[in-house]
């Protein structure tokens, strides 16, 4: 009978363009120490650690987890690395996750980082190949192409992304945590910043950032600390291949999948009305409205109807994002385990300013590779 | 450990080892491994339950390397997948975690690595601490030879003993159609070769090896289903020490030793043994860790002394173990993963047959 | 742990690494390689589902078996959806600005990336009907085709790409 699985204890560090005031190890720590004091555990009351990272090209270190031991704790006790690209940090959790749902182990440390200062993330994401020209520029390059596909497709009007990066940096506002304070955001802003990648815009796209999330995960007769925890109430990962005959890359179907196996298991079957904020993986600002459909928040062709609207909002009906997501603040291999944290977060009210009220079903989503790896979670107040 | 599920090994594949594949990459060498697991079960994509891999980007000189071997699964419906960035071993215990949850009944994990393309010593040396350990490019023979050296001045472990390791090993994988290094090498003759960076000489240390392996995992019934005589896994563990090497008793391996507690090592008798030592001196540390007697035969494969598919070199001795239980040679068998410099982390696993 | 201002900043060591890889294209890619060399587009054929793979890597993505054969398709096709660079980036080849896209070869199943010339920028668009401007000299690199250009056929109708996008 699987155990029932809960985040205790949540830890970010401060997201900036580089933390040269920490060393890779001192970063995680960061975190790590926030998430066992909110757990109100110490190292000791650990049983096992998951790490989680995107490639070791960010920093130059190959598997960091022989590193970082010491660290974080972990000597003498079982130590993995997961590495599912940018869904990593929700794929972690989930590794983590299920160590406690079997029963393997009571509590289990998380912490997914980069420190992508430390090496050229730019390089590490457009790595040449030999025989092969050098076209793709970076992750915006790989993704706006099927940005414009999706604006053609759904017809969207030409200004949503601009609507999604106003938003999404605003929100930041509200995030002591966030890389982005971007005050003197607004919508003539992002709408006169470079086109990076026509159709998208420098001020539409992710910064790169340094920073780790931890999270503290107990079975329900460890359970510790002040506040209550947020329950795992649905997990789930797919992954397709990056390219085949015919495949989606606007609204791909592993996400899909992945969404409706965390529906059944949570037992949602109107997610835009059951799911009272989600933080998803938008790094790029097209990704919200296409998200909406890929998760069944809106029919198809239609998501961008969310954002213009301002259901997306935080007072809108489907806040998306409350922290300033992937957009304000992007350590990618920590991104993924960040979305799940600041759904714990909204569950367990610690979101400060950008707290939703009432939040009593959470999402949590991590999206990788050439949009193929997802992982996602749904987190809930009651215990399933 | 309360994980209560019985897991099998039921079918495995690996593809020969050799030193430097030149035509094929990755996929094309893992794609051949998996088609022989899937057809040796009885199963397709579809039948298996979840799909897990380790690999190194860093092995291959390429991001996200991993991502391009799932054209060799064909992942189409989508399908419940991860990823490590550790060698398969670590990925097959992702796998048996996941087959606990009880809503899944098979696994297929595959784990591959050319160490032919880059400097695998060299890259090895970038998984000491950054901002300490690698300024000095301190590596993976060198980290081995510390360590040699360190037992070699302690108790009773002579030179000849390392060599009695490798004419073991050699002599060993001549009956593995798979093995890289084999044959009858004397004793007195590899004392005589030359140290290569003291006091390990060539021979003690492991061959380059591009290779790839797979395993299927199945659950309870089901296991029964694939193959008339599953290898269960009674028991897996994993620990990790301090990275430092200077903190570390390195005639020891403290993390060996727990991981085997864990995993129940000596609730029984242990027919075979495949420890994944890389390095010569490194079985006579592990063998002693998990309280290995001289009845038990250790690496009947020959062990990674013999091929050293670094990232499927840990996943290939529960194979070598499941595989000999599953044709009856053995009843019941210990198998070895290591991670990182000197034996800084270990997995454990028993694999027992029906009897 | 917070860093008072007593207390000193990390310090920042720069650490150059290189290592170099052997690389291997593979028995697929350097079929395809070849065929460029000779200036043809090769596919691949899945024998389960038909669909024909150009610049396959050997193994069909959705059914994981061997892709074979050999099938020459024509060096035009069908721009299906691209995007406009207009930063440079380190490593980057080609000088911006400039259009990067997918190209759906006739009778291919799967799209190649390129760069689209000959053609004002704010011209290029989806469904634009291209052909490869192959480099003077040839050889197993795709760096062999320079671009695309336009052929000047009536775009293609958005049904014969849109399961492409």
């Amino acid at each position: 009978m699987p155990e029932r699985v809960a985040i205790t204890g949540v830890g970010q560090t401060k997201y900036d363009t580089a933390r040269p005031d920490h060393s890779i190890a001192g970063l995680c720590r960061e975190a790590a120490i926030r998430a066992l004091e909110d757990a109100g555990v110490t190292w000791n009351d650990i049983d096992a650690v998951v790490i989680g990272k995107a490639p070791d090209m960010f920093e130059g270190v190959v598997m960091p987890e022989l590193y970082l031991a010491d660290a974080l704790g972990a000597t003498g006790k079982p130590m993995m690395r997961v590495h599912t690209a940018g869904s990593v940090g929700g794929s972690t959790a989930l590794v983590a996750a299920g160590l406690v749902k079997t029963g393997i182990h009571k509590r289990v440390l998380t912490v997914a980082f980069e420190k992508q200062s430390e090496s050229n993330a730019m390089w590490a994401l457009s790595m040449r190949i030999p025989f092969q020209p050098a076209l793709v520029a970076g992750a915006g390059g790989y993704f706006a192409p099927h940005i414009r596909s999706y604006i053609r497709r759904s017809n969207a009007p030409d200004h949503i992304g601009i609507l999604v990066a106003v938003k999404d940096r605003k929100n930041a506002l509200k995030n002591p945590y966030a890389h982005l304070h971007l005050e003197d955001i607004s919508y003539e802003k992002v709408a006169e910043s470079m086109m990076i990648w026509d159709p998208l815009r420098y001020l539409e796209s992710c910064p790169s950032s340094d920073g780790a999330c931890a999270m503290v995960l107990s079975s329900e007769d460890a359970v510790t600390g002040d506040r209550a925890p947020a329950w795992f109430a649905g997990s789930a990962m797919r992954s397709e291949a990056t390219q085949f005959a015919g495949r989606d890359q606007v609204n791909p179907q592993a996400g899909k999948d992945c969404a409706k196996e965390v529906y059944r298991q949570a037992g949602i079957t109107d997610p835009r009305r059951e799911i009272d904020v989600a933080e998803i993986y938008v790094p790029f600002s097209w990704y919200e409205p296409m998200w909406m459909e890929n998760l069944a928040f809106a029919p198809e062709g239609e998501g961008w109807k969310m954002t213009d609207e301002g259901a997306t909002a935080m007072d809108g009906d489907m806040p998306i994002n409350p922290s300033g997501g992937v957009l304000s603040s992007n350590p990618i291999g920590a991104s993924g385990m960040i979305r799940y944290a600041e759904a714990a977060m909204q569950i367990r009210e610690q979101a400060g300013e950008h707290q939703i009220d009432g939040v009593r079903t959470a999402m949590g989503h991590a999206y990788g590779g050439g949009a193929q790896f997802y992982s996602m979670c749904i987190l809930t107040k009651e215990k399933p | 450990m309360s994980a209560t599920r019985d897991i099998a090994v039921v079918a495995t594949a690996q593809s020969p080892a050799i030193r430097k594949d030149e035509r094929r990459n990755e996929v094309e060498i893992l794609m051949p491994v998996v088609h022989d697991l899937r057809e040796k079960a009885g199963l397709t994509q579809e039948d298996i339950g979840f799909t897990v891999s380790g690999s190194c980007d860093y092995l291959q000189g390429q991001a996200f390397a991993f991502v391009t071997a799932l054209d060799a699964i064909g992942p189409w419906p989508p399908i419940d997948e991860s990823h490590v960035e550790m060698d398969g071993a670590w990925a097959l215990y992702e796998a048996w975690t996941r087959l606990q949850y009880g809503d899944i009944d098979t696994a297929l994990v595959y784990s591959f690595g050319k160490s032919s393309p880059g400097d695998i010593r060299r890259i090895l040396t970038l998984q000491l601490d950054p901002y300490y350990l690698v300024p000095l490019w301190p590596d993976t023979i060198a980290m081995a030879a510390l360590q040699a050296r360190a037992l070699l001045d302690s108790d009773g472990v002579t030179e000849r003993d390392l060599a009695e390791v490798v004419a073991r090993s050699r002599k060993n994988a001549k009956d593995n159609p798979n093995a890289q290094l084999k044959g009858d090498v004397d004793v007195e003759a590899l004392l005589k070769e030359p140290e290569y960076l003291s006091p390990l000489r060539k021979h003690d240390c492991p061959p380059i090896t591009d290779g790839a392996a797979a395993v299927i995992l199945a659950a309870g019934d089901r296991a029964r289903e694939v193959t008339d005589r599953p290898a269960w896994i009674r028991g897996i563990d994993h620990r990790i020490e301090p990275h430092s090497l200077g903190v570390r008793d390195l005639t020891d391996s403290p993390s060996t030793r727990k991981a085997a507690e864990e995993a129940g090592v000596g609730n029984g008798k242990v027919d075979i043994a495949e420890l994944h030592a890389p390095f010569s001196h490194q079985e006579i540390i592990l063998k002693r860790a998990l309280g290995l007697g001289d009845d038990v035969n250790v690496n009947p494969s020959g062990g990674a002394l013999a091929s050293n598919a670094v990232m499927a070199a840990g996943l290939l001795r529960i194979i070598e173990c499941a595989d000999r239980i599953m044709s009856g040679q053995a009843n019941r068998a210990v198998a070895h993963a290591t991670s990182g410099p000197a034996l800084q982390q270990n997995l454990v696993a028993v694999l027992e047959g029906d009897n | 742990m917070s860093v008072t201002e007593e207390e000193p900043q990390g310090t920042i060591v720069e650490r150059p690494i290189r290592l170099d890889y052997d690389y291997t294209a593979g028995t697929a890619q350097s079929r395809f390689l070849k065929g460029i060399a000779q200036g043809k587009i090769l596919g691949e054929k899945c024998p389960v589902c038909g669909k024909v793979y150009v610049g396959s890597r050997g193994s069909c993505p959705t059914d994981g078996v061997a892709t074979g054969g050999e099938i020459e398709v024509p060096s035009k096709g069908t721009l299906t959806t691209f995007c406009v660079v207009n930063v440079q980036f380190a490593g980057q080849s080609v000088e911006v600005p400039y259009a990067s896209g997918y190209i759906l070869c006739d009778g291919a199943d799967i799209p190649l990336m390129g760069l689209v010339q000959e053609v004002p920028i704010e011209e290029v668009r989806m469904g634009l009907r291209v052909e490869a401007v192959w480099a003077d000299e040839l050889g197993p690199t795709l760096n062999s085709i320079k671009y695309w250009k336009p052929t000047g056929e009536p775009d293609a109708d958005y049904e014969t790409y849109r399961h492409h996008l």
